[in-house]
């Protein structure tokens, strides 16, 4: 399932039709098949832009979103999205969360709720199945907004900053936790982030977004093999890398 | 520690009742005015057992009323909840409707009563329909609002996990909105329940109900009688208010 990004553009115009924002200017990108991609770039460059367009949340200026070369119509229920605030249905217990994506497709209340303790063992939350999301941590909250966007098996799931509010030990657990979650499913994941260390301890290759309007300045392989050592030399190279990358678009952007 | 808590709570509408009593056993207060506690719940059995006019006892007031409230405020809850729904949901609706709603909504429910005795006469069904409008336009507005603050990235979520319109609107829409509508139920209630009494003055049919008792306690001179109708009316409409909330928690456990 290759995914391709041909000649997307964002501009936003206010109500007026007068003032505009290039949001994104011209992306071309081909995110291979099971491949785990992070995308970085300074605060409002577009990533989350893409993502969005992705999903079908938010439609391009021009250009369109392809997959195995058929352009994407109906993205929903076929890309996963996965959301920094968690975005859980506070009404519903984890298991009825999870549950969500099953019941739209009428699949009958006594398989889903099999297949949702499924994931939610799996998932490292057996035992919290019939709690509402208000009782759970912050890294718990992300457990489950990931297993009820899995569950729906999409073919590729887009993660917006999602251990953006967590405290570095929970994240650095669910990075762990993620990366074990690909390499079962081998699902194409497409991962923002803030986070330099995140971002090379995850991917197998992190682009690089320019200032606003954002397009792609940065394309580079992480060529260290799993499981990765955060304090190694060659994890050092490449997250300088990337660091001096971001810098020279800050000072870019001044 | 909580128990003696529950306890101080009642301790100081206690003390006040007893000052109010010390004040009129020393003959400061004029009974014929403002009656005694000791008087005014002695007129509350007086109601409770003998009944006013005699034979239409305490009970049968509250039961009538609380029928007139029930249908009105049934009635409200059921066009102002789905309506409110529809309203928040699509913004051709809310432009259409709002310069209608803000216009119909600071018309008093009692400024309606001359309107409903005409078309309903005097009965039941003015009375109900009164109450309907006091009732009504909380729980519209709070329905309306709860739809409207329903946060987007719920339905975000929603769309990318493969819901269409429908879906949204019944599983994520609807259950977002209904702390809101609670609150809508509660205010709406107690606005109904107010308005109740107001409308039961200008004269009921069957002989019956708490607004009507106390007109027929002034006409007879006992304010002992009316603020015992009062004083009944504050209280059901405080049981009322926390039965509500009970049934709230045990719906919206998840909050």
């Amino acid at each position: 399932m290759t995914l391709e990004l041909r000649n997307l553009r964002k501009t936003y115009t206010d109500g007026t039709g007068e003032g505009s924002v290039d949001a994104l200017s011209t992306i071309n990108l081909t995110v291979r098949e099971g491949e785990f991609l992070s995308v970085v770039g300074p605060s409002g460059c577009g990533k989350s832009t893409m993502l969005r367009i992705i999903a079908g949340l938010e439609q391009p200026t021009t250009g369109a979103v392809f997959i195995n070369g058929e352009q994407l119509e109906d993205p929903w229920g076929r890309v996963g999205f996965v959301f920094q605030e968690y975005a859980l249905f506070p009404w519903r217990t984890v298991s009825e969360n999870v549950e969500f994506g099953l019941e739209l497709k009428n699949i009958p209340g006594k398989e889903r709720r099999r297949k949702a303790l499924e994931y939610i063992n799996k998932f490292g939350m057996g035992g919290f199945e019939d709690t509402y999301p208000r009782d759970l941590s912050g890294g718990m909250k992300q457990r489950v907004a990931i297993a009820r966007t899995l569950i729906t098996n999409p073919s590729i799931i887009l993660m917006d900053e999602p251990f953006g509010s967590l405290d570095s030990q929970t994240r650095n657990a669910l990075q762990e936790f993620l990366l074990t979650v690909w390499q079962n499913s081998r699902k194409t994941i497409i991962f923002v982030t803030h986070n330099i260390d995140e971002a090379v301890f995850l991917s197998q290759r992190v682009i690089g977004f320019s200032d606003r309007p954002g397009s792609i300045k940065l394309s580079l392989e992480i060529g260290i093999p799993a499981p990765r050592d955060r304090t190694s030399a060659d994890f050092n190279r490449y997250r300088k890398e990337i660091l001096s990358f971001l810098q020279q678009q800050s000072t870019a952007g001044r | 520690m909580n128990y003696f808590k529950e306890k101080s709570r009642l301790l100081f509408p206690l003390l006040l009742l007893l000052l109010w009593q010390a004040v009129s056993t020393l003959g400061l207060l004029p009974s014929s005015k403002i009656p005694s506690p000791v008087q005014i719940i002695s007129g509350i059995k007086e109601l409770a057992l003998v009944g006013l006019p005699s034979g239409s006892s305490l009970f049968m007031h509250c039961f009538e009323s609380l029928l007139r409230v029930t249908a009105g405020f049934t009635m409200a809850a059921a066009i102002g909840i789905p309506l409110g729904i529809l309203i928040g949901w699509l913004r051709f609706l809310r432009n259409m409707l709002t310069p209608i709603i803000e216009t119909i909504r600071p018309i008093p429910p009692l400024a309606w009563i001359p309107l409903a005795i005409l078309w309903f006469g005097i009965g039941f069904k003015s009375a109900a329909f009164i109450i309907f409008l006091g009732c009504f336009f909380p729980i519209l507005l709070s329905t309306i609002s709860g739809v409207l603050s329903v946060d987007k990235i719920l339905i975000e979520a929603a769309k990318t996990l493969g819901a269409k319109e429908k879906k949204i609107f019944l599983n994520v829409l609807v259950p977002a909105a209904t702390p809101s509508i609670f609150t809508g139920i509660r205010i709406g209630l107690g606005i109904g329940w107010m308005t109740l009494v107001a409308a039961e003055f200008t004269g009921v049919k069957s002989g019956y109900g708490l607004g009507y008792m106390i007109m027929v306690a002034r006409d007879i001179q006992r304010p002992d009688l009316v603020i015992g109708g009062m004083a009944t009316i504050g209280l059901m409409g405080y049981l009322l208010d926390v039965a509500l909330r009970k049934l709230e928690a045990r719906m919206l456990q998840w909050r």
